[in-house]
Protein backbone atom coordinates (compact mmCIF):
# COMPACT_ATOMS: atom_id res chain seq x y z
CA UNK A 1 0.00 0.00 0.00
CA UNK A 2 1.44 3.34 -1.00
CA UNK A 3 1.29 5.73 1.95
CA UNK A 4 3.95 8.20 0.93
CA UNK A 5 2.79 11.07 -1.25
CA UNK A 6 5.54 13.64 -0.71
CA UNK A 7 8.40 12.22 -2.81
CA UNK A 8 9.37 14.23 -5.87
CA UNK A 9 8.40 12.11 -8.86
CA UNK A 10 6.04 9.60 -7.22
CA UNK A 11 8.55 6.98 -8.36
CA UNK A 12 11.62 5.89 -6.44
CA UNK A 13 13.32 4.99 -9.72
CA UNK A 14 12.94 8.48 -11.21
CA UNK A 15 14.04 10.07 -7.93
CA UNK A 16 17.08 7.77 -7.97
CA UNK A 17 17.97 8.79 -11.55
CA UNK A 18 17.36 12.49 -10.92
CA UNK A 19 19.53 12.33 -7.81
CA UNK A 20 22.44 11.06 -9.92
CA UNK A 21 22.01 13.36 -12.94
CA UNK A 22 21.90 16.42 -10.67
CA UNK A 23 24.88 15.04 -8.71
CA UNK A 24 26.98 15.04 -11.89
CA UNK A 25 26.02 18.67 -12.62
CA UNK A 26 26.79 19.75 -9.04
CA UNK A 27 30.08 17.84 -8.98
CA UNK A 28 31.18 19.46 -12.25
CA UNK A 29 30.15 22.95 -11.06
CA UNK A 30 31.88 22.54 -7.67
CA UNK A 31 35.13 21.28 -9.20
CA UNK A 32 35.09 24.05 -11.84
CA UNK A 33 34.46 26.89 -9.37
CA UNK A 34 36.90 25.60 -6.74
CA UNK A 35 39.52 25.01 -9.44
CA UNK A 36 38.98 28.55 -10.74
CA UNK A 37 39.52 30.00 -7.25
CA UNK A 38 42.59 27.85 -6.64
CA UNK A 39 44.33 28.79 -9.92
CA UNK A 40 43.40 32.48 -9.50
CA UNK A 41 44.80 33.57 -6.13
CA UNK A 42 44.46 37.28 -5.45
CA UNK A 43 41.39 37.39 -7.71
CA UNK A 44 40.16 40.92 -8.48
CA UNK A 45 36.56 42.14 -8.83
CA UNK A 46 36.69 42.85 -12.59
CA UNK A 47 37.82 39.35 -13.52
CA UNK A 48 35.35 37.70 -11.11
CA UNK A 49 32.41 39.84 -12.25
CA UNK A 50 33.49 39.26 -15.85
CA UNK A 51 33.21 35.51 -15.36
CA UNK A 52 29.64 35.85 -14.07
CA UNK A 53 28.77 38.22 -16.94
CA UNK A 54 29.31 35.36 -19.39
CA UNK A 55 26.08 33.79 -20.58
CA UNK A 56 27.48 30.25 -20.33
CA UNK A 57 28.48 30.89 -16.67
CA UNK A 58 25.00 32.17 -15.83
CA UNK A 59 23.47 29.10 -17.49
CA UNK A 60 25.92 26.80 -15.65
CA UNK A 61 25.19 28.53 -12.30
CA UNK A 62 21.42 28.50 -12.75
CA UNK A 63 21.57 24.85 -13.82
CA UNK A 64 23.54 24.09 -10.65
CA UNK A 65 20.97 25.93 -8.49
CA UNK A 66 18.04 24.10 -10.05
CA UNK A 67 19.98 20.85 -9.63
CA UNK A 68 20.39 21.67 -5.93
CA UNK A 69 16.64 22.21 -5.67
CA UNK A 70 15.96 18.67 -6.94
CA UNK A 71 19.02 17.01 -5.37
CA UNK A 72 18.62 18.47 -1.89
CA UNK A 73 14.85 17.96 -1.94
CA UNK A 74 15.27 14.24 -2.65
CA UNK A 75 18.03 14.03 -0.04
CA UNK A 76 16.14 15.87 2.69
CA UNK A 77 12.97 13.94 1.85
CA UNK A 78 14.91 10.67 2.25
CA UNK A 79 16.36 11.75 5.58
CA UNK A 80 13.06 13.02 6.99
CA UNK A 81 11.18 9.87 5.97
CA UNK A 82 13.97 7.63 7.31
CA UNK A 83 14.34 9.18 10.76
CA UNK A 84 11.26 11.27 11.51
CA UNK A 85 8.99 8.27 11.09
CA UNK A 86 6.33 6.43 13.07
CA UNK A 87 8.92 4.22 14.75
CA UNK A 88 10.74 7.22 16.16
CA UNK A 89 7.84 9.59 16.81
CA UNK A 90 4.66 7.51 16.91
CA UNK A 91 1.66 7.48 14.58
CA UNK A 92 1.51 11.28 14.39
CA UNK A 93 5.08 11.61 13.12
CA UNK A 94 3.72 13.27 9.97
CA UNK A 95 3.03 16.35 12.11
CA UNK A 96 6.78 16.67 12.64
CA UNK A 97 7.92 15.40 9.24
CA UNK A 98 5.64 17.38 6.94
CA UNK A 99 6.29 20.88 8.37
CA UNK A 100 10.02 20.22 8.15
CA UNK A 101 9.65 19.12 4.51
CA UNK A 102 7.76 22.34 3.81
CA UNK A 103 10.56 24.37 5.43
CA UNK A 104 13.13 22.49 3.29
CA UNK A 105 11.22 23.22 0.10
CA UNK A 106 10.72 26.91 0.90
CA UNK A 107 14.42 27.26 1.75
CA UNK A 108 15.51 25.55 -1.48
CA UNK A 109 13.05 27.50 -3.62
CA UNK A 110 14.27 30.72 -1.98
CA UNK A 111 17.87 29.77 -2.78
CA UNK A 112 16.97 29.50 -6.47
CA UNK A 113 15.16 32.87 -6.54
CA UNK A 114 17.98 34.51 -4.58
CA UNK A 115 20.49 33.05 -7.02
CA UNK A 116 18.55 34.44 -9.99
CA UNK A 117 18.56 37.89 -8.39
CA UNK A 118 22.31 37.71 -7.77
CA UNK A 119 23.14 36.47 -11.27
CA UNK A 120 21.07 39.10 -13.07
CA UNK A 121 21.78 41.87 -10.57
CA UNK A 122 18.12 42.39 -9.68
CA UNK B 1 -11.18 -8.49 -0.37
CA UNK B 2 -8.62 -7.67 -3.01
CA UNK B 3 -5.23 -9.35 -2.87
CA UNK B 4 -3.51 -6.02 -2.57
CA UNK B 5 -5.56 -5.18 0.54
CA UNK B 6 -4.67 -8.50 2.13
CA UNK B 7 -1.01 -7.84 1.42
CA UNK B 8 -1.31 -4.32 2.70
CA UNK B 9 -2.74 -5.53 5.97
CA UNK B 10 -0.12 -8.22 6.40
CA UNK B 11 2.74 -5.85 5.55
CA UNK B 12 1.51 -3.32 8.06
CA UNK B 13 0.71 -5.57 10.97
CA UNK B 14 2.85 -8.70 10.89
CA UNK B 15 6.16 -7.71 9.31
CA UNK B 16 8.99 -8.42 11.74
CA UNK B 17 11.08 -5.30 12.11
CA UNK B 18 14.51 -5.29 13.66
CA UNK B 19 16.14 -2.17 12.36
CA UNK B 20 16.77 -0.59 15.73
CA UNK B 21 20.05 0.96 14.69
CA UNK B 22 21.36 0.99 18.26
CA UNK B 23 21.26 -2.81 18.48
CA UNK B 24 23.24 -3.42 15.29
CA UNK B 25 27.02 -3.37 15.07
CA UNK B 26 27.59 -1.02 12.15
CA UNK B 27 30.36 -1.75 9.65
CA UNK B 28 32.59 1.08 8.36
CA UNK B 29 30.55 1.67 5.15
CA UNK B 30 27.53 2.43 7.38
CA UNK B 31 29.45 5.26 9.03
CA UNK B 32 30.60 6.69 5.69
CA UNK B 33 26.95 6.54 4.55
CA UNK B 34 25.74 8.41 7.64
CA UNK B 35 28.50 11.00 7.15
CA UNK B 36 27.32 11.41 3.55
CA UNK B 37 23.87 12.33 4.88
CA UNK B 38 25.23 14.65 7.59
CA UNK B 39 27.50 16.43 5.09
CA UNK B 40 24.50 16.81 2.76
CA UNK B 41 22.46 18.53 5.49
CA UNK B 42 25.43 20.80 6.29
CA UNK B 43 25.67 21.77 2.60
CA UNK B 44 21.92 22.48 2.53
CA UNK B 45 22.44 24.98 5.37
CA UNK B 46 25.85 26.16 4.10
CA UNK B 47 24.39 27.13 0.73
CA UNK B 48 22.84 30.17 2.44
CA UNK B 49 26.33 31.36 3.41
CA UNK B 50 27.67 30.63 -0.07
CA UNK B 51 24.92 32.63 -1.77
CA UNK B 52 25.46 35.51 0.66
CA UNK B 53 29.15 35.45 -0.29
CA UNK B 54 28.32 35.31 -4.00
CA UNK B 55 25.97 38.26 -3.60
CA UNK B 56 28.64 40.36 -1.85
CA UNK B 57 31.26 39.33 -4.42
CA UNK B 58 29.17 40.40 -7.42
CA UNK B 59 27.11 43.37 -6.17
CA UNK B 60 29.89 45.98 -6.45
CA UNK B 61 33.62 46.47 -6.18
CA UNK B 62 33.12 47.80 -2.62
CA UNK B 63 31.13 44.78 -1.44
CA UNK B 64 33.72 42.52 -3.12
CA UNK B 65 36.37 44.19 -0.99
CA UNK B 66 34.17 43.92 2.10
CA UNK B 67 33.80 40.18 1.51
CA UNK B 68 37.59 39.79 1.27
CA UNK B 69 37.93 41.53 4.63
CA UNK B 70 35.09 39.48 6.11
CA UNK B 71 36.80 36.24 5.03
CA UNK B 72 39.87 37.09 7.11
CA UNK B 73 37.84 36.80 10.35
CA UNK B 74 38.50 33.54 12.26
CA UNK B 75 34.80 32.62 12.47
CA UNK B 76 34.30 33.24 8.74
CA UNK B 77 37.36 31.10 7.95
CA UNK B 78 36.02 28.32 10.14
CA UNK B 79 32.59 28.41 8.44
CA UNK B 80 34.29 28.55 5.04
CA UNK B 81 36.45 25.54 5.89
CA UNK B 82 33.45 23.69 7.36
CA UNK B 83 31.42 24.12 4.17
CA UNK B 84 34.45 23.11 2.06
CA UNK B 85 34.93 20.01 4.22
CA UNK B 86 31.29 19.00 3.84
CA UNK B 87 31.53 19.58 0.08
CA UNK B 88 34.74 17.54 -0.26
CA UNK B 89 33.38 14.63 1.72
CA UNK B 90 29.97 14.70 0.03
CA UNK B 91 31.58 14.81 -3.42
CA UNK B 92 33.95 11.89 -2.78
CA UNK B 93 31.31 9.76 -1.05
CA UNK B 94 28.99 10.62 -3.95
CA UNK B 95 31.56 9.45 -6.51
CA UNK B 96 31.84 6.20 -4.56
CA UNK B 97 28.06 5.93 -4.74
CA UNK B 98 28.11 6.30 -8.54
CA UNK B 99 30.81 3.60 -8.77
CA UNK B 100 28.70 1.29 -6.60
CA UNK B 101 25.75 1.93 -8.96
CA UNK B 102 27.81 0.29 -11.72
CA UNK B 103 28.78 -2.58 -9.39
CA UNK B 104 32.25 -1.32 -8.51
CA UNK B 105 33.07 -1.72 -4.83
CA UNK B 106 29.73 -3.03 -3.62
CA UNK B 107 30.95 -6.36 -2.21
CA UNK B 108 31.68 -7.05 1.45
CA UNK B 109 35.45 -6.60 1.25
CA UNK B 110 35.53 -4.07 -1.60
CA UNK B 111 32.85 -2.04 0.19
CA UNK B 112 35.03 -1.74 3.28
CA UNK B 113 38.02 -0.82 1.12
CA UNK B 114 35.92 1.81 -0.66
CA UNK B 115 34.90 3.27 2.72
CA UNK B 116 38.55 3.45 3.83
CA UNK B 117 39.60 5.12 0.56
CA UNK B 118 36.72 7.61 0.89
CA UNK B 119 37.74 8.54 4.43
CA UNK B 120 41.48 8.80 3.76
CA UNK B 121 41.07 10.80 0.55
CA UNK B 122 38.57 13.15 2.26
CA UNK B 123 40.80 13.73 5.29
CA UNK B 124 43.78 14.58 3.07
CA UNK B 125 41.76 17.02 0.94
CA UNK B 126 40.05 18.55 4.01
CA UNK B 127 43.47 19.24 5.56
CA UNK B 128 44.64 20.79 2.26
CA UNK B 129 41.47 22.92 2.20
CA UNK B 130 42.30 24.08 5.74
CA UNK B 131 45.79 25.10 4.61
CA UNK B 132 44.24 26.94 1.66
CA UNK B 133 41.72 28.82 3.83
CA UNK B 134 44.18 29.82 6.60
Amino acid sequence: MVTNITNLSRSGLYDWMLQRLTAVVLGAYSVFLLGYLVVNPGLQFDQWAGLFDETWMRIFTLLALISILAHAWIGMWTITTDYLNDRAFGTRSVLIRFPLQVVCFIALFSYVIWGVQILWGL
Amino acid sequence: MYASERWGKRVNSKRPVNLDITTIKLPLPAYTSILHRISGVLLFIGLGFLLYGLELSLASEESFGALKVLLTAPLAKFINWGILSALIYHLIAGLKHLLMDVDVGDGKESGSLGAIITLVLSIVLIILAGVWVW
